[in-house]
């Protein structure tokens, strides 16, 4: 008889921490939202919860604007396109979102893919062939390792978020090979920014080309919500910026944008963005107008930071170790000891109508065990004190003692270095 | 590194590669050119992408990650980087 082919999966890490999962305790991959009250609260279980972990920093899931533009799109042009773009799924609302970006980002190209998954599948895989080598962040987030799984280049990592180890590396290479490096603006885990001043130094001394997935910091970082090559004033030197609408922009889909002069040739090559269905007229309506509300959206932002400063100083208060000890975005993460503790905070958290992110290793760097948490422009005061107010509660009804959770001698080494990690969280 | 890489031979390549190993072989497993990283090891990926870096770095050579699924014992490891130094 022949083998199961799911035999496999018996020693997947994410399946055997699901077995560990004791039971009656909710399954934090299986929540559902039975009605969604606004950007910050949901109905699960029954229970009004105050959503703490949905990547919706700028609140644009009920933008005014968006919902109308999204109503008459889906009047006007139906359900969705059912082809692709280089087929019948390209409608003058495609081609309006793709001048929105360019206006937005001051670029000559944009293109919009389906999703920001296949964007970063999409752009990676194309750009970088048979001869050339992809030097990658090793926190990268599943898409960039999945896209270089699918490319034919040589692919080879630095140490997150180090200029230096990514210099050393690029001296490694023949000088005449192709090269493409591939950051993040801000790290999904842990909420941590990339040194981009430093990278794309390095980038530019040995000739390589760099792309900047800017997923988690389009909307609130930069004057006008670009990311962080804006905010760094980087913008001019780097190569490819990659996004996504299933974040800031409150909907779904992914983009690229560039000066490169030959861009375009990337929809003719580009399998990820060719061999899938283009974006319903819907969703593509909602996107551009979320982008333009973006563009003005100071008060959204300063309200993200404070919120964001609110729950970072509230779970620090109360002696939780974060992921990052100042504030580098709206992402705080709060490190326990192992997957257990999680998997029991996270439930209690839940029963007590706060909805958090889980994240374990191998989705999570340095080995870490965390509680995850994205803040919202749209989260009150009240909000993230009753946050903080039910972590406190959960800590004293089982027992833990934030002060005292440290990592062990070998995680803290780990911690410091900053090592490896499949990356593989569902985040795109 | 002061001595001339591509003249060494594959056994000094793998006794180095023992060393970097070391300070991970926590369970003190016996290494012999048939140790496994995954199983016999049981060096997590984190861990065995330090191992990988630190090994580039004693070499000052790629060791691209296309290559890891094929490199699951010491002496596979020691192959690939003898191949790679001395075609340098």
């Amino acid at each position: 008889m022949s083998k199961d082919l799911f035999e496999k999966f018996d020693d997947h890490p994410m399946v055997k921490a699901h077995r560990l999962l004791p039971e009656g305790m909710p399954d934090p991959s299986a929540v559902r939202m039975d009605e969604v009250h606004s950007q910050t609260e949901a109905t699960i279980d029954g229970r009004r919860t105050i959503l703490v972990g949905t990547n919706n920093y700028m609140g644009m899931t009920f933008n005014e604007e968006a919902l109308e533009a999204a109503h008459d799109a889906l009047r006007n042009f139906g359900t969705g396109t059912t082809g692709s773009r280089v087929l019948n799924g390209t409608y003058i609302g495609h081609t309006e979102l793709e001048d929105t970006l360019r206006e937005f980002y001051g670029t000559k190209h944009a293109m919009v893919f389906s999703t920001g998954y296949q964007a970063n599948l999409g752009i990676v895989s194309s750009l970088a062939g048979k001869d050339d080598i992809v030097i990658i962040d090793a926190d990268s987030h599943a898409s960039i390792y999945d896209a270089c799984a699918m490319g034919n280049a040589t692919v080879t990592r630095f140490r997150h978020n180090d200029a230096s180890d990514l210099e050393k590396r690029l001296s490694r290479l023949p000088a005449e090979a192709g090269k493409l490096v591939v950051v993040e603006g801000i790290y999904s885990m842990l909420g941590d920014r990339a040194p981009l001043i430093e990278i794309v130094a390095a980038c530019k001394k040995y000739g390589a080309s760099i792309a900047v997935d800017e997923a988690h910091s389009m909307g609130f970082c930069g004057e006008t919500g670009r990311g962080i090559a804006q905010e760094l004033g980087v913008e001019d030197e780097v190569d490819f910026i990659i996004g996504t609408f299933s974040k800031s922009v409150g909907t779904v889909g992914g983009f690229c944008v560039s000066n490169h002069p030959k861009f375009e040739q990337l929809r003719l090559v580009c399998r990820p963005y060719m061999f899938t269905a283009s974006l319903p007229p819907s969703v593509v309506a909602s996107a551009r107008a979320a982008i333009n509300a973006l563009r003005y959206a100071d008060n959204q932002r300063g309200a993200l930071w404070d919120a964001a400063n609110r729950l970072h100083a509230g779970l620090k208060g109360l002696g939780f170790k974060l992921a990052t000890d100042k504030v580098e975005s709206p992402i705080i993460a709060v490190c326990l000891e192992d997957a257990i503790t999680v998997a029991e905070c996270w439930s209690e958290l839940l029963k007590a109508g706060v909805y958090v992110n889980t994240a374990f290793p191998p989705a999570t760097p340095a080995g870490l065990y965390l509680l995850r948490c994205s803040v919202c422009a749209a989260h009150t005061s009240e909000q993230i004190d009753q946050i903080i107010e039910k972590f406190a509660q959960v800590a004293g009804k089982l027992g833990i003692r934030p002060n005292e959770t440290r990592p062990s001698g070998e995680e803290s080494k780990k911690e410091q270095d900053r090592p490896e990690s499949d990356a593989a969280a569902a985040t795109g | 590194m002061g001595v001339d890489a591509s003249s060494l031979t594959n056994k000094q390549i793998r006794d180095s590669i023992c060393v970097l190993i070391g300070p991970l072989n926590t369970k003190n497993i016996p290494l012999v050119p048939e140790t496994t990283f995954s199983i016999d090891l049981d060096l997590d990926s984190l861990t065995v992408m330090d191992l990988v870096a630190s090994i580039e770095d004693e070499y000052e050579i790629v060791l691209p990650l296309n290559m890891l699924p094929d490199m699951e014992n010491i002496q596979q490891v020691a192959d690939a980087v003898e191949k790679i130094v001395k075609g340098q």
